[in-house]
């Protein structure tokens, strides 16, 4: 799955993190030819590509290092593609990830948490390569995996481990639960239990940037949405029926395709009759891109390009992510259909151990600095399980609150305010 | 009046059978006792090797053993092509079934939760419910649609919706929903045999709970009727219709109650659609109060029909207003404590049987 193994044209890749060894699961991705430009558009759509887009367009200035790089075809250093500061983030965000996990598992064998629990071990270079470029006012679309993507996109690890105990100073108030995690604060929309049903909801998202923009005329709201969803919802029609619209509008959305391989135990080779996601895109005239998902530096890369193919208004992009999960499904999943061989062959690539091994060799960080961060987040993760224990749990009125946006459900009066205000509308036979 | 004469001896007739009935259960010596999952288990394994028309179809019910581990040993026995494992798209698989059905196959099409069939309501009620009557009885669609319904523990909003009002509400459809062992073995072959769409209402809490059967019950050619109530438990003085899970709180309510000296009918509807309209009409007229109790949303819920049922044919039996124990008019909460809130409780109908039998106050004050 690593791109320099694909066909030549594509330039070589300085910046893997893990050694681009054959795959040894039975999944032997061959990267196609690339196809014929699609016919009647005057734009240049993009060809299926299972690397990095590797085209000549105006950047901005970060884009630029990586592109400088890739046109040096023979560079046996590798320049850096993050900064220290930036690699620090990185990793922490990854650790914190990681680490509020595995509380979460502990808290749910001692009984605080309850109901549906999905873990995101092993994914997090997606939610962090990503998530971590955004700015706040791009909003984020997730399934029930979506922990890290609350904690990524800057939902304090208080507000979510409180919002798993089921307690009211939870990002929801306790009313959501694991699987609808959401912040009109830092633009997370949920959260959706059902597979496929953020895709829509997140296409939307991505359609009202573009409404503001052009109707609207808030001239400079070039908000972008992420979509994160897994392979099973690849063969749902309403994605589908997104990647259609979203290519006809020119959305401003990503499309990220979580591909882990399982679908709480049916395999995605079992359940798809071309398990490469990534060629799906330019069925519908979009970038279909494939990246090592367990790499958070080339996550990171293909992020930018297609974040900023968003924002500039060139429309969507279909990015699959090639990952793995750790865990289970949920907690509640025994986990007896994956082959110990496929776990023990992505357990070694780590992405959080990748990036570890990265920094130290590039001298950007050493192990005292990354130390202090396992440190720090442990603490943060302590604090968060501690605020999340005291915290009162929902008063019973809170039951029939939030029901309605307005506050009685009777609806606005013609007087422009809500009715139930109206101090006359209690006269006669009303009962409010 | 001779209606009614007529539907008075009808439901005697009826309780005639069902004593008979009990009092042979009560002598098989050795009762065993099977869980709800073994059930289920047993009537798809009896009757897929009895008809190899029938197939079962569903996310996870072979190499999974089934999300809820009901489809356990299917896939060995029968293999893959009789136990499809699908993707993730309920609107394509079900309508697959659906086409099937249309052509004499036995799909039984399993949802993961009756949730996720939201997603496929319109091959439901579309395509399968309305198909005999589009083509005045060209196409029968022999299928079911079967998975847990209703609340489980802490699961969210979008996986607690009991579904039993929406679908019993749609003509063409039957509904069915068993509380135990041998309600859902009998309503299961039941289901699978009958030639029209059954939407088939299980729940996720009762399926590791065990209940004594009869070797009637696991005898491979039992079925009970569709369209016909049990009246669980006898009494005298408030009737109290229910069914899945609210079936076991009524009984133990009447147990409750018995020590106050109320004794209450308990019915399990087992069949939503067609709603057995006699059986609770018989026994109102005998206890005079009735009480509905279900999981689902209280507006337009099974209650409110049965109430309406109730107040069209037996009015003038009515000593007191009929009470609706429904869940809370809210989406479910996660929230443990608000989570128990919203889902009745025995509390709740103890406190509306009393206010049925106008003893919410103690005796001494009313004397």
């Amino acid at each position: 799955m690593n791109s320099a193994s694909c066909a030549a044209k594509i330039s070589t890749q300085p910046f893997s993190l893990n050694p681009t060894s054959p795959t040894s699961h039975d999944n032997p991705l061959v990267f196609p030819k690339p196809t014929s430009l699609f016919l009647g558009s005057t734009r240049k759509i993009r060809l299926s590509s299972s690397s990095k887009l590797n085209l000549h367009r105006r950047s901005g200035t970060v884009v630029a290092v990586s592109d400088v790089v890739k046109q040096k075809k023979s560079k046996s250093t590798p320049s850096l593609l993050i900064t220290k500061e930036e690699g620090l983030e990185l990793f922490e965000d990854m650790i914190l990830g990681r680490a509020f996990e595995d509380m979460c598992a502990q808290m749910y064998y001692r009984g605080k948490m309850f109901g549906f629990v999905h873990l995101y071990n092993g994914q997090e270079a997606v939610s962090t390569g990503f998530i971590k470029l955004l700015k706040q006012q791009d909003s984020v679309v997730s399934t029930y995996r979506d922990h890290v993507h609350a904690l990524s996109k800057g939902v304090p690890a208080r507000a979510v481990m409180s919002e798993l105990f089921g307690k009211t100073t939870g990002c929801c108030r306790g009313q959501g639960g694991s699987m609808h995690m959401f912040s009109r604060e830092h633009n997370l929309l949920g959260g959706f239990a059902f597979i496929g049903e953020g895709i829509p909801v997140a296409t939307g998202a991505a359609f009202t940037s573009k409404y503001k923009r052009e109707i609207l005329k808030e001239a400079d709201c070039d908000h972008v949405t992420l979509a994160f969803f897994g392979d099973g919802t690849c063969n749902n029609g309403q994605f589908f029926e997104c990647l259609n619209m979203a290519a006809l509008w020119k959305l401003p959305i990503v499309f990220v395709v979580e591909n882990n391989l399982w679908a709480i135990g049916m395999s995605h080779l079992r359940a798809t009759s071309d398990p490469q996601i990534y060629k799906k895109g330019p069925a519908f005239g979009m970038p279909g891109i494939h990246v090592d998902g367990m790499d958070v530096l080339k996550v990171r890369e293909v992020a930018k390009e297609a974040i900023g193919r968003a924002r500039r208004g060139e429309g969507p992009t279909l990015v699959e992510c090639e990952t793995y999960r750790f865990r289970g499904h949920s907690l509640a999943d025994p986990d007896e259909l994956r082959d110990p061989a496929e776990k023990a062959y992505y357990a070694a690539r780590d992405p959080i151990t990748a990036l570890k091994k990265y920094l130290i060799e590039n001298s950007l960080a050493s192990e005292a600095d990354l130390k202090a961060i396992d440190r720090k987040i442990d603490e943060v993760v302590e604090d968060a399980v501690e605020f999340a224990d005291e915290s009162p749990v929902p008063s019973r009125s809170q039951l029939l609150e939030n029901v309605f946006a307005d506050p009685k459900g009777f609806g606005i009066g013609p007087d422009g305010r809500y009715r139930c205000e109206d101090p006359k509308f209690t006269e006669g036979t009303a009962h409010v | 009046m001779l209606a009614i004469a007529r539907q008075r001896m009808l439901g005697q007739s009826f309780k005639k059978i069902l004593p008979a009935v009990s009092v042979l259960r009560s002598y098989s010596s050795a009762a065993k006792q099977i869980t709800v999952r073994e059930a289920l288990n047993s009537a798809l394994d009896e009757e897929m090797s009895a008809d190899p028309k029938v197939f079962l179809m569903g996310e996870e019910v072979g190499e999974y053993q089934g999300a809820y581990k009901i489809t356990k040993g299917l896939l060995e026995k029968y293999g893959p092509e009789r136990v499809l494992d699908t993707p993730i798209t309920e609107a394509g698989f079900t309508g697959i079934g659906v086409g099937a059905a249309y052509y004499g196959l036995k799909p039984v099409v399993e949802f993961m939760t009756f949730n996720f069939s939201m997603q496929a309501i319109d091959h439901i009620i579309n395509s399968a419910a309305k198909s005999n009557y589009m083509s005045a009885g060209q196409i029968s669609v022999p299928i079911v649609f079967r998975g847990p319904n209703g609340a489980a523990a802490g699961v969210g909003a979008q996986h607690s919706q009991c579904y039993a009002a929406w679908y019993a509400s749609c003509p063409g459809l039957k509904v069915l929903s068993p509380y135990n062992s041998e309600d859902a073995r009998g309503l299961l072959k039941a289901a699978i045999r009958d030639p029209d769409p059954v939407v088939f209402l299980e729940n996720e809490l009762l399926y590791g709970e065990s209940f004594p059967v009869s070797d009637e019950v696991l005898d491979s050619s039992f079925c009970l009727p569709i369209g016909k109530a049990k009246i669980e438990r006898e009494g005298k003085d408030v009737t109290i219709t229910a069914f899945s899970k609210m079936v076991g709180y009524a009984l133990k309510v009447s147990e409750m109650l018995e020590r106050d000296g109320i004794y209450a009918e308990v019915i399990n509807l087992r069949s939503i659609r067609p709603l057995d309209r006699s059986t609770i009409n018989t026994s109102v007229r005998k206890t005079n109060r009735l009480i509905t109790v279900e999981e689902g949303f209280p507006q337009h819920g099974v209650g409110a029909e049965i109430c309406a049922s109730v107040v069209e044919e037996s009015f003038s039996y009515l000593d007191a207003p009929v009470e609706r124990i429904a869940g809370a008019d809210v989406p479910m909460p996660y929230a443990a404590n608000l989570e128990r809130m919203a889902v009745p409780q025995v509390e709740d109908i103890v406190r509306a049987a009393k206010r049925a039998c106008y003893r919410s106050v103690p005796l001494a004050a009313t004397a």
